[in-house]
């Protein structure tokens, strides 16, 4: 009798502690979103009242606008290649054997484990001997290459749970390998796809160390942008710009979880 | 391998051969601001080892990063085991949102800590409104907001990690420690903990390498006297524009982690072991 006390006041011990960490991770992106529609101007404490103008003056301001600009094309660019890379290394590693391939498996996993910092500095400087400055290019490349084992991780989860049936059946039936590919794979694996590919997207939006080492100075992407405002103060304006990219990014995952969920009972 | 090609092809040409390059690049000659020249001299890397503030960045950085680590481990387990043991609720949904914080931009829940902690933040707020202080706390800017910073970003990881691990873990075990005349507790010192190691390590090392490998954390809620590793190389490359050196830190950093990832490799493989005995 005792022991089922004790151990009912331990579970609610480890749930207080949950509650406290769920809170610890909310609360200072409630902070943020409040601060957001403060009317005071120094964007700290205490809400002197409600008030949207930092919002209009976000919408105004044309270097933030264009650094969005340059994320999204940039994220959209490097996600497409790491995508398609993504794809073709997944179906390679889980449908087909050959030497090597934990070595390989590991290889694709490398940029997860090195420390943005060398990956940064690494590639600045082998491509500045090659040639290639600080630059768009770069970043494009820099991106495909941070984004590149998320989407393989997502594809390849996805085929490991698909059984070959198919496309045996498939090409038994008289169909050929890219057919086999075009008809029956790729329409099972779409949701992983368009998964892995979202993946790559919050990736490369969000990527910020990196980054500042790829950029030619003057190109600013959202996150490099806000590092750059954040040297002088928080700015009430960099809060409304926070509670924009809060809701999005709660938004794009909760859409591409839809999508999945959508894609995968259509058939 | 046709498929497989694009994909090796460009890791090896913009990941493994610029990793290279870098370990090379740390014995070139740098004769003049932002001119080096192929050489093989271990100038660079005799400075960097001779310099004691390199050191005292390397100490201090892994210092914070081990206080990081066991900071997650402890809140981290009690919310892990509790995410794998309750049976009411939507569990799939305590989930989604423990990771929901993982899409939203990663500078703006770092600056979000400058609001919470600083001399106007919420914490001071309300603390002086409650008038339990008069004057504001100095929390923001020194090594407490930055290990404030790292465990927030951190926690997830390795409360997914032990989670997992202690999902797997077969609750029979448990079920028959206790009716062989195991208290609570000591089935869970017992059985459960040991059984959850695996995932605890993992946790930690993530926990540990991405605390140390990180940048902006430190250099947006640390103070002047604030020393961490990966700034140390921004400032070589990107401020003193001095190359070689820039690529020696990034060699020792690389080395120091990759070597803590081997040993917890070995210790790992010690691990299996056991988990297989113990089945």
């Amino acid at each position: 009798m005792n022991t089922t006390l004790d151990s009912r006041l331990a579970f609610w011990l480890l749930g207080l502690c949950a509650l406290g960490v769920y809170m610890f991770q909310f609360a200072p992106i409630v902070v943020v979103m409040l601060l957001s529609f403060n009317s005071s101007r120094s964007g700290a404490f205490p809400m002197e009242g409600l008030s949207l103008q930092w919002y209009h003056k976000l919408f105004a301001n044309d270097s933030i606008l264009e650094a969005f600009q340059t994320s999204v094309i940039l994220a959209f660019g490097s996600s497409l290649i790491a995508t398609v890379l993504g794809v073709m290394a997944a179906i390679a590693l889980v449908r087909y054997s050959f030497k090597g391939k934990n070595a390989i498996s590991t290889l694709i996993s490398l940029p997860l484990l090195v420390p943005e910092v060398v990956l940064g500095v690494a590639l600045l400087i082998f491509l500045k001997y090659m040639g290639i400055y600080r630059s768009f290019g770069m970043l494009m490349l820099g991106h495909t290459v941070l984004a590149l084992p998320f989407v393989v991780l997502v594809v390849q989860a996805r085929l490991v749970g698909l059984r070959q049936n198919f496309e045996e059946a498939a090409l038994s039936l008289g169909a050929n390998r890219l057919q086999t590919f075009r008809e029956v794979t790729l329409p099972l694996i779409s949701p992983a796809i368009l998964g892995g590919f979202l993946f790559a997207v919050a990736i490369s939006f969000d990527n910020i160390t990196a980054t500042l080492f790829w950029k030619k100075p003057g190109i600013e992407t959202v996150p490099s942008k806000i590092f750059a405002m954040l040297r002088t103060s928080v700015s009430p304006e960099i809060n409304a710009l926070g509670t924009v990219m809060i809701v999005l990014t709660i938004l794009l995952p909760l859409i591409g979880g839809y999508a999945v969920r959508r894609l995968s009972r259509g058939r | 391998m046709v498929l497989l090609s694009p994909a090796m092809v460009s890791l090896a040409l913009f990941l493994v051969a610029p990793i290279v390059f870098i370990a090379i690049y740390s014995f070139w000659l740098r004769v003049a601001e932002g001119t080096d020249v192929p050489a093989f001299q271990f100038g660079n890397w005799i400075a960097v080892l001779q310099d004691r503030y390199y050191w005292m960045g390397l100490s201090s950085t892994f210092k914070t990063s081990l206080i990081t680590t066991a900071v997650c481990a402890l809140i981290g387990y009690p919310t892990a085991y509790f995410l794998a043991r309750i049976r009411f609720g939507n569990k799939a949904l305590l989930l989604f949102l423990l990771f929901l914080p993982f899409w939203i931009s990663y500078i703006i829940r770092t600056m979000a800590w400058i609001s919470v902690l600083g001399k106007t933040g919420a914490v001071n707020t309300a603390l002086i409104w409650l008038g339990i202080i008069d004057e504001p706390l100095k929390m923001l800017y020194n090594d407490f907001s930055v290990v404030m910073g790292l465990v927030y970003f951190l926690v997830p990881y390795m409360i997914i990690n032990i989670y997992v691990s202690l999902d797997g873990i077969d609750r029979n075990l448990e079920a028959s420690a206790r009716t062989l005349g195991c208290s609570g507790w000591q089935a869970f010192r017992e059985v459960t903990l040991p059984l959850s190691l695996p995932g605890l390590g993992a946790g930690c090392m993530l926990c540990f390498v991405l605390a140390a490998g990180s940048y902006v954390t430190p250099k947006l809620l640390g103070g002047p006297d604030t020393l961490f590793f990966p700034d140390l190389i921004y400032e070589a490359i990107i401020s003193q524009l001095d190359w070689p050196t820039g690529a020696v830190l990034s060699v020792i950093l690389l080395i120091a982690l990759g070597l803590l990832v081997a040993v917890y490799n070995r210790f790992m493989s010690l691990s299996d072991i056991y988990k297989s005995f113990a089945r």
